[in-house]
């Protein structure tokens, strides 16, 4: 069990697989929900790493197919950018 | 799912599940809220975070007072840390005609026990260190004012009302209130009928579909605005909620639990369903973000994301009931207030409805000012 703890999920909120499957366990199988509760997805990786594990957790433990847990939507920016990065120079957009 | 409840409340949003949790806590018994998706999906979820008191009218001023009380003890009330922390909130001032209103708005507050003033640009300075103070006249500042965590409120709302026996049904959508002569019969929804007498519309963004159903027809427009995060940034470094008007009313502040920095600006789309993010958005944000933190250049933007405004004429919500149908409530509209608001809203309407009396200002959100033409003042709002 302890073994779980050590199990991280998303690297970039340091979520372990205990508590996502804990979250499960208490009828919370929303990968949306999971998502908002833990924040997997919404560190700088985005989801990219641990929204399809998260996902294949969910399709084990439910028994839920991967199309009907459904992925997150994916939004802008696609990867990390500095604010100054968008405004360019100086003056106004 | 029950097919006869004495209570439907539609929306299952922060203020479905404040007003389900508070009438039962005074006692009315067979509740149901029902969420056509998940809890919090529609506005909560999308929300900016913060909780503040510094409006510029009495009702405002008293319901967020009313509100920050029971922010402050949340974690008793229902049983769940909700991550409130009163980092304050620091509004910049820089020009005389701002700096004049905001002290009205102040001494207002001040009279009804908030306790915010103004402060000189070098106090704002110290309370927020990377501010650029250039053309800084003044701040209007209140310790009291704060944010908290909307996933994990609407979680432990949820989960206390659960606790006093109401029914919430997710993926449950109203599709239609069957009304008779002035009385409701029934909610026909996607998995069924449930017979009652008594329907709270907290639909927010929604809230003008459910009035449809029952020609009932009140200003309550979807409007999309977005919301930026960034990075985790050093722990403590903007505390307070900032806003600024004339950086077209952004605001930012630090998450309390994750680091990094959330916030907006005025820009908004509208009215409409969708909420796709726009690039307009995301360069506007940081251009105007830079602008009054300077060292955001240097920050990583990991996320934009778009909710709803649910917007009345005047940015105040309509909150009562609907004479010409019996037991048919209201609480939509918030304008983006609605996260703040929540605890001292589920309160005043359930009391209205269990005593037919409360001592808040329930006539200010009266849904019936705006076809007499008596809109109040503006609210002040951001985002």
């Amino acid at each position: 069990m302890s073994e779980k703890e050590n199990v991280i999920i998303c690297r970039c909120n340091d979520v372990t697989l205990k508590e996502i499957e804990e979250l499960i366990d208490q009828g919370i199988t929303e990968i949306e929900e999971i998502k908002r509760l833990t924040r997997i997805g919404m560190g700088p990786c985005q989801g990219r790493t641990c929204i399809p594990i998260v996902a294949s957790i969910i399709a084990r433990k439910t028994g839920k197919s991967y199309d009907e847990i459904g992925i997150p939507a994916t939004r802008v920016p696609v990867r990390p950018v500095p604010m100054g990065v968008l405004v360019g120079d100086e003056d106004e957009e | 799912m029950k097919n006869k409840a004495k209570t439907v409340i539609i929306g299952g949003g922060i203020i479905g599940l404040s007003i389900a949790y508070n009438l039962a806590k005074l006692g009315a018994e067979d509740i149901v809220v029902l969420e056509k998706n998940y809890l919090g999906s529609g506005s909560t979820f999308r929300c900016g975070s913060g909780i503040r008191q510094q409006f510029g009218d009495e009702a405002n001023i008293k319901m967020m007072k009313r509100s920050v009380e029971l922010w402050s003890r949340m974690e008793e009330d229902l049983g769940m840390d909700v991550d409130f922390r009163q980092g304050g909130y620091l509004f910049l001032l820089y020009d005389e005609d701002e700096v004049r209103d905001f002290k009205k708005n102040v001494e207002l507050q001040n009279r009804f026990g908030v306790p915010s003033r103004i402060i000189t640009p070098e106090e704002a300075k110290e309370i927020v260190p990377l501010l650029n103070t250039e053309g800084l006249l003044a701040a209007a500042w209140n310790h009291t004012d704060g944010k908290a965590n909307p996933f994990k409120t609407v979680f432990a709302y949820a989960n206390a009302a659960k606790r006093l026996g109401v029914d919430i049904y997710e993926y449950t959508e109203a599709q239609n209130i069957k009304v008779e002569n002035g009385s409701i019969k029934e909610v026909i929804t996607n998995r069924g009928k449930i017979e009652t007498r008594r329907v709270i519309n907290a639909a927010n963004g929604w809230a003008k579909i459910l009035n449809k159903m029952v020609g009932v027809d009140i200003p309550i427009e979807p409007y999309k605005h977005q919301g930026v995060k960034t990075e985790p940034i050093k722990d403590g470094e903007i505390k307070p909620m900032v806003v600024s008007f004339k950086h077209d009313g952004i605001y930012l502040t630090q998450e309390a639990e994750q680091g990094g920095l959330i916030g907006g600006y005025a820009l908004k789309y509208g009215p409409t369903y969708d909420i796709t993010p726009t690039y307009e958005f995301l360069r506007g944000v940081s251009y105007r973000f830079s602008q009054v933190i300077p060292a955001l250049k240097y920050t990583n933007v990991i996320r934009i994301w778009a909710g709803y405004y649910a917007e009345t004429p005047d940015g105040n919500a309509a909150i009562g009931r609907i004479k010409e149908i019996d037991e048919y409530y209201i609480a939509a509209g918030f304008s983006g207030h609605g996260f703040m608001l929540a605890p001292a809203v589920g309160e005043m309407v359930a009391e209205d409805i269990i005593y037919e009396k409360t001592n808040k200002p329930l006539w200010f959100y009266d849904p019936y000012r705006f076809q007499r033409g008596e809109l109040r003042g503006k609210a002040v709002q951001m985002g």
